[in-house]
Protein backbone atom coordinates (compact mmCIF):
# COMPACT_ATOMS: atom_id res chain seq x y z
CA UNK A 1 0.00 0.00 0.00
CA UNK A 2 1.04 3.28 -1.10
CA UNK A 3 1.06 6.24 1.08
CA UNK A 4 -1.55 8.39 -1.05
CA UNK A 5 -4.03 4.87 -0.48
CA UNK A 6 -3.96 5.30 3.18
CA UNK A 7 -4.73 8.57 3.34
CA UNK A 8 -7.94 7.80 0.83
CA UNK A 9 -8.56 5.89 3.78
CA UNK A 10 -7.63 7.86 6.70
CA UNK A 11 -11.18 9.47 7.55
CA UNK A 12 -12.86 5.92 7.25
CA UNK A 13 -9.78 4.25 9.63
CA UNK A 14 -9.75 7.04 12.00
CA UNK A 15 -13.97 6.40 11.87
CA UNK A 16 -13.88 2.82 13.08
CA UNK A 17 -16.09 1.86 9.82
CA UNK A 18 -13.44 -0.03 7.71
CA UNK A 19 -14.00 -3.25 7.35
CA UNK A 20 -11.67 -6.05 8.74
CA UNK A 21 -9.73 -6.70 5.93
CA UNK A 22 -8.69 -3.21 5.17
CA UNK A 23 -8.05 -1.77 8.66
CA UNK A 24 -5.25 -4.95 8.68
CA UNK A 25 -4.28 -2.96 5.74
CA UNK A 26 -3.75 -0.19 6.65
CA UNK A 27 -2.26 -0.89 10.10
CA UNK A 28 -0.07 -3.06 8.29
CA UNK A 29 1.15 0.30 6.34
CA UNK A 30 1.35 2.28 9.87
CA UNK A 31 3.47 -0.08 11.08
CA UNK A 32 6.53 0.64 8.81
CA UNK A 33 5.25 4.05 7.71
CA UNK A 34 6.39 6.70 10.39
CA UNK A 35 5.11 9.78 8.64
CA UNK A 36 1.57 8.25 8.06
CA UNK A 37 1.60 7.01 11.65
CA UNK A 38 2.26 10.80 12.90
CA UNK A 39 -0.09 12.41 10.13
CA UNK A 40 -2.43 9.68 11.71
CA UNK A 41 -2.12 10.63 14.91
CA UNK A 42 -2.04 14.41 14.27
CA UNK A 43 -5.23 14.53 12.33
CA UNK A 44 -6.94 12.62 15.34
CA UNK A 45 -5.34 14.87 17.82
CA UNK A 46 -7.01 17.68 15.50
CA UNK A 47 -10.41 15.95 15.46
CA UNK A 48 -10.18 15.96 19.80
CA UNK A 49 -8.54 19.77 19.99
CA UNK A 50 -11.57 20.69 18.28
CA UNK A 51 -14.48 18.80 20.04
CA UNK A 52 -12.79 19.30 23.72
CA UNK A 53 -12.39 22.81 23.19
CA UNK A 54 -15.54 24.69 21.98
CA UNK A 55 -14.52 27.70 21.07
CA UNK A 56 -17.93 29.80 20.47
CA UNK A 57 -19.44 29.02 23.19
CA UNK A 58 -22.82 31.03 24.28
CA UNK A 59 -22.67 33.29 27.00
CA UNK A 60 -25.59 32.59 29.40
CA UNK A 61 -26.40 36.28 29.33
CA UNK A 62 -26.61 36.72 25.57
CA UNK A 63 -28.39 33.04 25.72
CA UNK A 64 -31.50 34.47 27.88
CA UNK A 65 -31.63 37.58 25.54
CA UNK A 66 -31.72 35.01 22.84
CA UNK A 67 -34.48 33.42 23.97
CA UNK A 68 -36.57 35.91 25.20
CA UNK A 69 -36.35 37.51 21.61
CA UNK A 70 -36.64 34.01 19.99
CA UNK A 71 -40.19 33.79 22.34
CA UNK A 72 -41.31 37.23 22.07
CA UNK A 73 -41.56 36.55 17.88
CA UNK A 74 -42.87 33.02 18.39
CA UNK A 75 -45.92 34.98 20.31
CA UNK A 76 -46.47 37.65 17.79
CA UNK A 77 -46.15 35.17 15.20
CA UNK A 78 -48.32 33.08 12.98
CA UNK A 79 -47.80 29.25 13.96
CA UNK A 80 -47.05 26.13 12.21
CA UNK A 81 -49.88 24.95 14.21
CA UNK A 82 -52.17 22.74 12.82
CA UNK A 83 -55.09 23.44 14.85
CA UNK A 84 -56.10 26.94 17.06
CA UNK B 1 -18.67 9.93 16.06
CA UNK B 2 -21.10 7.27 17.06
CA UNK B 3 -24.91 7.11 15.84
CA UNK B 4 -27.55 5.59 17.83
CA UNK B 5 -30.18 4.40 15.97
CA UNK B 6 -32.91 3.37 18.21
CA UNK B 7 -35.66 6.03 19.31
CA UNK B 8 -34.33 7.01 22.85
CA UNK B 9 -36.64 7.71 25.57
CA UNK B 10 -35.40 11.36 24.86
CA UNK B 11 -36.59 11.37 21.52
CA UNK B 12 -40.18 10.06 22.22
CA UNK B 13 -39.87 12.79 24.38
CA UNK B 14 -38.71 14.97 22.01
CA UNK B 15 -41.51 14.57 19.77
CA UNK B 16 -44.06 14.71 22.42
CA UNK B 17 -42.62 18.45 22.66
CA UNK B 18 -42.77 18.94 19.29
CA UNK B 19 -46.42 17.53 18.97
CA UNK B 20 -47.48 20.18 21.63
CA UNK B 21 -45.53 22.91 20.22
CA UNK B 22 -47.65 22.16 16.63
CA UNK B 23 -51.00 22.87 19.01
CA UNK B 24 -49.39 26.30 20.22
CA UNK B 25 -48.20 25.15 23.03
CA UNK B 26 -45.30 27.92 23.86
CA UNK B 27 -43.89 26.44 26.76
CA UNK B 28 -43.52 23.38 25.05
CA UNK B 29 -41.36 24.99 22.35
CA UNK B 30 -39.51 26.76 24.54
CA UNK B 31 -37.80 23.40 25.82
CA UNK B 32 -36.97 22.73 22.23
CA UNK B 33 -34.74 26.10 21.97
CA UNK B 34 -33.44 25.48 25.27
CA UNK B 35 -32.57 22.09 24.25
CA UNK B 36 -30.72 23.11 21.38
CA UNK B 37 -30.07 26.78 20.86
CA UNK B 38 -26.00 26.52 22.34
CA UNK B 39 -25.23 23.96 19.27
CA UNK B 40 -27.12 26.30 16.94
CA UNK B 41 -25.03 29.18 18.03
CA UNK B 42 -21.99 27.20 17.32
CA UNK B 43 -23.00 25.86 13.83
CA UNK B 44 -23.84 29.63 13.13
CA UNK B 45 -20.40 30.93 14.42
CA UNK B 46 -18.78 28.47 12.36
CA UNK B 47 -20.17 29.35 9.23
CA UNK B 48 -20.69 33.05 9.50
CA UNK B 49 -17.64 33.97 11.47
CA UNK B 50 -19.60 36.83 12.59
CA UNK B 51 -21.28 36.42 16.17
CA UNK B 52 -23.93 39.18 15.20
CA UNK B 53 -25.00 37.27 12.13
CA UNK B 54 -24.81 34.09 14.60
CA UNK B 55 -27.24 35.77 16.51
CA UNK B 56 -29.59 36.32 13.93
CA UNK B 57 -29.47 33.15 12.17
CA UNK B 58 -30.41 31.61 15.78
CA UNK B 59 -33.13 33.79 16.42
CA UNK B 60 -34.31 33.19 12.28
CA UNK B 61 -33.71 29.53 12.67
CA UNK B 62 -36.19 28.38 15.45
CA UNK B 63 -38.44 31.45 14.35
CA UNK B 64 -38.35 29.67 11.29
CA UNK B 65 -38.82 26.39 11.99
CA UNK B 66 -41.93 27.05 14.66
CA UNK B 67 -44.26 28.85 11.83
CA UNK B 68 -43.04 25.94 9.58
CA UNK B 69 -43.80 22.73 12.88
CA UNK B 70 -46.55 21.52 10.53
CA UNK B 71 -44.50 20.50 7.70
CA UNK B 72 -42.27 18.56 9.97
CA UNK B 73 -43.15 15.34 9.78
CA UNK B 74 -41.06 13.78 12.29
CA UNK B 75 -39.94 11.24 9.62
CA UNK B 76 -35.94 12.57 10.66
CA UNK B 77 -34.97 13.94 14.16
CA UNK B 78 -36.15 17.45 14.96
CA UNK B 79 -32.32 18.69 15.70
CA UNK B 80 -31.77 17.17 12.23
CA UNK B 81 -34.69 19.57 10.80
CA UNK B 82 -33.68 22.47 12.94
CA UNK B 83 -29.71 22.22 12.19
CA UNK B 84 -31.00 22.21 8.23
CA UNK B 85 -33.29 25.11 8.64
CA UNK B 86 -29.75 27.27 10.37
CA UNK B 87 -27.41 26.29 7.90
CA UNK B 88 -29.23 27.73 5.31
CA UNK B 89 -29.62 30.96 7.38
CA UNK B 90 -26.21 30.96 7.81
CA UNK B 91 -24.97 30.77 4.37
CA UNK B 92 -27.74 33.32 3.46
CA UNK B 93 -26.30 35.73 5.52
CA UNK B 94 -22.57 34.55 4.34
CA UNK B 95 -23.26 36.01 0.98
CA UNK B 96 -24.86 39.18 2.27
CA UNK B 97 -22.05 39.47 4.21
CA UNK B 98 -19.23 38.85 1.35
CA UNK B 99 -21.80 40.13 -1.20
CA UNK B 100 -20.97 37.18 -3.48
CA UNK B 101 -23.73 34.62 -4.75
CA UNK B 102 -21.33 31.75 -5.24
CA UNK B 103 -21.56 30.78 -1.10
CA UNK B 104 -22.66 27.42 -1.35
CA UNK B 105 -21.95 23.57 0.30
CA UNK B 106 -21.46 22.13 -3.07
CA UNK B 107 -19.50 23.99 -4.85
CA UNK B 108 -16.27 22.63 -5.99
CA UNK B 109 -13.49 23.52 -4.10
CA UNK B 110 -10.54 23.57 -5.99
CA UNK B 111 -8.24 23.75 -3.85
CA UNK B 112 -5.48 20.53 -3.19
CA UNK B 113 -3.86 22.25 -0.15
CA UNK B 114 -3.57 19.79 2.72
CA UNK B 115 -4.90 16.86 0.96
CA UNK B 116 -1.15 15.79 0.25
CA UNK B 117 0.64 16.13 3.94
CA UNK B 118 3.56 18.28 3.86
CA UNK B 119 3.99 18.49 7.64
CA UNK B 120 5.09 15.41 8.82
CA UNK B 121 6.97 15.97 12.49
CA UNK B 122 5.55 14.77 15.27
CA UNK B 123 3.41 16.98 17.83
CA UNK B 124 4.26 17.25 20.96
CA UNK B 125 2.62 15.46 23.89
CA UNK B 126 -0.71 17.28 24.80
CA UNK B 127 0.32 20.51 22.49
CA UNK B 128 -2.83 22.21 23.21
CA UNK B 129 -1.21 22.40 27.02
CA UNK B 130 1.71 24.87 25.97
CA UNK B 131 -1.15 27.58 25.36
CA UNK B 132 -3.61 29.38 27.67
CA UNK B 133 -7.02 28.54 26.89
CA UNK B 134 -7.74 32.21 25.42
CA UNK B 135 -4.97 31.96 23.49
CA UNK B 136 -5.39 27.86 22.26
CA UNK B 137 -9.07 29.51 21.03
CA UNK B 138 -7.65 32.50 19.20
CA UNK B 139 -5.37 29.23 17.09
CA UNK B 140 -8.70 27.28 16.52
CA UNK B 141 -10.71 29.99 15.99
CA UNK B 142 -8.27 31.09 13.29
CA UNK B 143 -7.72 27.74 12.20
CA UNK B 144 -10.66 26.89 11.02
CA UNK B 145 -11.61 30.30 9.61
CA UNK B 146 -9.17 29.80 6.94
CA UNK B 147 -11.49 26.54 5.09
CA UNK B 148 -13.98 26.99 2.83
CA UNK B 149 -17.17 27.43 3.97
CA UNK B 150 -18.29 23.45 2.56
CA UNK B 151 -15.56 22.28 4.45
CA UNK B 152 -15.82 23.79 7.72
CA UNK B 153 -19.37 23.31 7.73
CA UNK B 154 -19.17 19.31 7.39
CA UNK B 155 -15.79 19.17 10.22
CA UNK B 156 -18.39 21.03 12.42
CA UNK B 157 -21.44 18.94 12.51
CA UNK B 158 -19.14 15.23 12.20
CA UNK B 159 -16.83 15.95 14.36
CA UNK B 160 -17.56 18.99 16.74
CA UNK B 161 -21.52 17.95 16.73
CA UNK B 162 -20.84 14.73 16.95
CA UNK B 163 -23.65 13.88 13.99
CA UNK B 164 -23.02 11.00 11.46
CA UNK B 165 -21.74 10.88 7.95
CA UNK B 166 -25.73 9.97 6.90
CA UNK B 167 -27.10 12.59 9.05
CA UNK B 168 -24.37 15.39 7.58
CA UNK B 169 -25.54 14.65 4.04
CA UNK B 170 -28.94 14.73 5.00
CA UNK B 171 -29.16 18.32 6.65
CA UNK B 172 -26.38 19.69 3.82
CA UNK B 173 -28.09 18.00 0.74
CA UNK B 174 -24.96 16.66 0.20
CA UNK B 175 -24.48 12.54 -1.23
CA UNK B 176 -22.20 10.43 1.46
CA UNK B 177 -19.25 10.29 -0.82
CA UNK B 178 -19.35 14.31 -1.04
CA UNK B 179 -19.53 14.57 2.64
CA UNK B 180 -16.66 12.23 3.20
CA UNK B 181 -14.39 13.63 0.71
CA UNK B 182 -14.92 17.29 2.39
CA UNK B 183 -14.21 15.85 5.80
CA UNK B 184 -10.99 13.95 4.86
CA UNK B 185 -10.00 17.17 2.73
CA UNK B 186 -10.70 19.67 6.28
CA UNK B 187 -9.06 17.79 8.77
CA UNK B 188 -5.85 16.91 6.35
CA UNK B 189 -6.10 20.90 5.96
CA UNK B 190 -6.59 21.61 10.06
CA UNK B 191 -3.83 19.17 10.79
CA UNK B 192 -1.75 21.08 8.57
CA UNK B 193 -2.48 24.33 9.54
CA UNK B 194 -2.43 23.41 13.28
CA UNK B 195 1.31 21.52 13.06
CA UNK B 196 3.28 24.79 13.00
CA UNK B 197 1.75 25.47 16.51
CA UNK B 198 1.97 22.19 18.13
CA UNK B 199 4.60 20.56 16.50
CA UNK B 200 7.41 19.23 18.46
CA UNK B 201 10.26 21.37 18.32
CA UNK B 202 12.84 18.42 18.81
CA UNK B 203 11.81 17.61 15.01
CA UNK B 204 13.01 19.93 12.79
CA UNK B 205 10.90 21.58 10.41
CA UNK B 206 9.26 18.45 9.72
CA UNK B 207 9.07 18.99 5.64
CA UNK B 208 8.79 15.77 3.23
CA UNK B 209 8.04 15.16 0.13
CA UNK B 210 5.43 12.39 -0.42
CA UNK B 211 5.94 8.97 -1.70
Amino acid sequence: MKCTEFLKELTDYLDGTLTESTKAELDEHLHWCHECHVVMNTTKKTIEIYRDNQIYELPEALRTRLHQAIMSKCRSSKTGKEKA
Amino acid sequence: MQTIQKRTAEEFDELALVQAAKKGDLEAFSELVNRYDRNIFRIAQHITHNEEDAQDVVQDAFLKAYQNLAQFQGNSKFYTWLVRIAVNEALMKLRKRRNEKTVSLDEDVETEEGSIPREVADWAPNPEQNYGQSELGDILRKTIQGLPPGFRTVFVLRDVEGLSTEETAEMLGLSVPAVKSRLLRARLQLRERLAKYFRSKKNGDGQREVH
